[in-house]
């Protein structure tokens, strides 16, 4: 495949029923109101002549009359997704927009484009779009719709409709000088306590995160250890006799107790390395939502300001004025919402995945207990029946 | 066994404390003394308990009992010293002598050998060892002058005889190579055994950073904070676990490391019978060929080349008078040899037959041991299976209240 294949949206096969999806995956709000059901996977690599890039498939159902059909299937790479998450933060700037997977891990273990870095981001942005999908506002977002249906030639042409490179510069200073002015003089009790919140909070996830990737680290090392153990124990009752199955048993059970150990492993990675992850990432686009809104009432603060020293033109201005309190006052309450819903979220990923973790650490327990256990049982057997044909005469 | 020592004498090895002192060579030395507290085991009247004997002695006091058990009692699989240095440490072990765990368990295992010199038939007979127990001053004068220094053979001897001997019994033979193997395979053991003790460590104590975190991170929360907290708790108390756990499971190592060193002694065992094998077969050697000699200078025949045999060509032969007089010596040392040779035979055949019980007894104790050992090690791999069930059923509670 040497070039970006436009693949037919319409596959016969779409293997993923819309309930077992539900099952699936993790849903914030009414599963049962959901009317939007996306799913990515299948990353297939692709061969330019000046790049590598990987294209995953984005399959979409749904029962809502907006769009044109109930099924579509796109291919999109992960500039596309960038494309996304910027167009939604320039339409609700004070909205939470859900993380995207990092452009490339550099510290981690993995190799770019390795399995391992396919499937971690594939997952991740199979919940961005989700998390989307989930949002009472962005759900409905025009880009976020195009990007789900439109043909690869579609999306590219609609992506260059947007506000040019320079307008979107102009943006980004406009936004560095307002706040650097202010927008925290004037800004409400509420965002100074989610600002002090977020600062403590953003701390504790990284921490978390570090935490949770030593002991993944650890629990690996570990494995590596226990799988060289029972072998040990094996090659020792080659040269036994009496206590040859004793040994056996032992090497057995450390055998199992080492695969066990791979789930216990695996629980980890799968559960809480990414709920971490995307949480650490979370309290960075929240910082950002906050400064957003500050910039907002900056604006607001500055035009006030400046009425205030030309008290002629004051009628001139009380539109504009207007105008940018309505921004202010609507900013400020889809932020709270937003927040209110993040929090909510946040309490019941967390409590989720730690209770999941735990769970798993305890079925590790538990199938280790029931190996040792039924040697144990075993040995002592062994003992009774030597007991007793030692008392034959 | 019913009347070796063990039975009649309550022994133990019950302190260590930290000496100073000067050595031979008038240096300061700091070394560790074992106080050995004994008791006789007999019945006694209501309420009267029999009084304890005690004296100290330090390590290289049992290096010394040790040695000359084994070059007295060549025959017998003789009881291991615990380790001299720490070996097979795992990060959390000091490899100083000096450190306290470290000197608790060399009491333990000087303990243990002591008993199972006293509980072995023939050597809990030993005098020696008897005053070891019980003689508190010039003991050492009274081990050397027993001259047991002189019995012990060269090292070089017996790795000579290693490799020269034709004839060795098979059983010993197959002994040295299980002796190899025991010793190869334990040590592997430990060595693996110690990396997953580590790596098991370092698992559980992370979890203990959770503690901390989770109780800051509750701070700025409401509804979340308790389950946090509490959750934080469970944590600290599963890191904390295994300190305990792995403590418990140097016990293990420590009976493993018992038999690891008992490979030497069997190996020991061995050698002593190539060594006497050698001598028997050298003695056959040398009575064989004086034999022959004797035999040529009888018949005047030359049957093998000598060197004497060249010279007497070449510078005239002997007088008839001087071939019967070194015939007659020959006859002489003929006769010395064959009877030197019959008392090797039964030397020989002696330490083959006495020590092969020793070495079906020693084999019956270590099936027994290592099979308790290995069903010990499944009880502490299940305490701790509990105790993480159990710490995972709490934090699983707290998890879900969050």
């Amino acid at each position: 495949d040497t070039s970006l294949a436009e693949v037919n949206s319409f596959s016969p096969s779409m293997p993923i029923s819309p309930l077992s999806m539900i099952n699936q995956y993790k849903f914030e709000d009414e599963p049962e109101l959901r009317d939007l059901f996306i799913t990515v996977d299948d990353p297939e690599s692709h061969v330019t002549a000046i790049e590598t890039f990987i294209t995953y498939r984005v399959a979409t159902k749904t029962s809502r009359g907006e769009f044109d059909s109930s099924e579509y299937e796109v291919r999109r790479r992960y500039q596309d997704f960038l494309w996304l998450k910027s167009k939604l933060e320039e339409a609700h700037p004070t909205l939470i927009i859900p993380p995207l997977p990092e452009k490339f891990i550099m510290k981690g273990m993995v190799e770019r484009f390795s399995d391992e870095f396919i499937e971690t981001r594939r997952k991740a942005l199979h919940k961005f779009l989700n998390r989307i999908a989930d949002h009472p506002t962005l759900t409905f977002n025009e880009d976020f719709k195009i990007f789900l249906t439109a043909q690869a030639w579609e999306l590219s042409s609609h992506k260059k409709q947007g506000p040019g490179l320079l307008s979107r510069m102009g943006q980004t200073v406009r936004a560095v000088t307002s706040s650097v002015r202010g927008g925290v003089k004037n800004r409400p009790e509420m965002f100074t306590e989610m600002n002090h919140y977020m600062e403590t909070f953003s701390q504790k996830i990284n921490v978390l995160d570090k935490i949770a990737h030593r002991i993944y680290k650890e629990e690996r090392e570990y494995f590596n250890e226990m799988k060289e153990y029972g072998p040990i124990y094996t090659l020792w009752s080659a040269s036994e006799e009496d206590i040859a199955d004793s040994l056996k048993g032992v090497a057995s059970c450390i055998d199992k107790c080492c695969k066990a150990a791979e789930k216990w492993m695996a629980g980890l990675s799968e559960n809480l390395l990414p709920i971490l992850h995307e949480y650490v990432l979370y309290s960075e686009i929240l910082m950002g939502v906050l400064k957003r809104r500050d910039q907002i009432q900056g604006e607001l603060d500055s035009k006030v300001g400046a009425l205030a020293s030309k008290k002629t033109e004051k009628d001139m201005f009380s539109e504009e004025i207007g105008k940018l309190e309505d921004k202010v006052e609507c900013a400020n309450n889809a932020l709270k919402a937003d927040w209110d819903r993040w929090k909510q979220n946040m309490q019941c990923d967390m409590r989720s995945a730690f209770t999941i973790v735990a769970e798993n650490n305890l079925h590790y327990y538990e199938e280790c207990l029931a190996t040792w256990e039924s040697f144990l049982a075993s040995q002592t057997v062994d003992l009774h029946v030597e007991e007793d044909s030692e008392d034959r005469p | 066994m019913e009347d070796c020592l063990a039975k009649k004498m309550e022994i133990t090895v019950s302190e260590a404390e930290k000496r100073t002192g000067r050595n031979a060579m008038n240096m300061q030395e700091t070394y560790t003394a074992y106080l050995i507290e004994t008791r006789a085991v007999e019945p006694q009247s209501e309420g009267q308990c029999a009084p304890v004997d005690s004296l100290w002695r330090r390590y290289s006091e049992f290096e010394l009992l040790r040695t000359y058990l084994s070059v007295t009692y060549p025959h017998i699989v003789v009881p291991p010293l615990p380790e001299k240095r720490a070996d097979f440490v795992w990060h959390k072990l000091s490899a100083d002598n000096m450190d306290p765990d470290f000197v608790e368990r060399r009491r333990i295992g000087l303990e243990n050998f002591l008993l199972r010199v006293a509980s072995h038939p023939v050597l809990c007979q030993d005098k020696i060892f008897y005053s070891f127990l019980t003689q508190e001053g010039g003991w050492r004068e009274v081990v050397n002058e027993t001259g047991f220094q002189i019995k012990a053979d060269s090292r070089l001897k017996a790795l000579n005889a290693t490799f020269r001997v034709k004839n060795p019994d098979k059983r010993f033979t197959e002994l040295k190579h299980y002796s190899d193997e025991l010793q190869s395979v334990i040590s592997h053991l430990l060595r693996v055994r110690a990396r997953v003790a580590d790596r098991l460590y370092g698992v559980y104590k992370v979890h203990g950073n959770y503690g901390r975190v989770f109780s800051e991170w509750s701070a700025i929360e409401k509804e979340m904070g308790d389950g946090l907290q509490s959750a934080g708790h469970h944590m600290d108390v599963y890191a904390a676990s295994i300190d305990d756990i792995l403590e418990e499971e140097e016990h293990y190592a420590d009976q493993l490391k018992e038999y690891l060193f008992y490979a030497e002694a069997l190996r020991a065992v061995c050698r002593k019978h190539e060594l006497m094998q050698y001598d028997l077969e050298m003695a056959a050697q040398d009575l064989t060929s004086k034999k022959q000699q004797c035999e040529e200078l009888a018949t005047g025949t030359v049957r093998t080349f000598s060197l004497k045999g060249m010279t007497s060509k070449l510078f005239g032969q002997e007088t008839p008078e001087q071939r019967e007089a070194k015939v007659k010596v020959l006859e002489e040392q003929i006769q010395e040899g064959e009877e030197q040779l019959k008392s090797k035979n039964l030397e020989g055949r002696d330490f083959v037959k006495s020590a092969w019980a020793d070495i079906e007894r020693f084999k019956e104790q270590k099936n027994h041991d290592l099979k308790e050992a290995l069903i010990s090690y499944a009880v502490m791999q299940i305490s701790m299976c509990k105790k993480g069930i159990q710490v995972w059923t709490n934090a699983k509670e707290c998890f879900s209240k969050m």
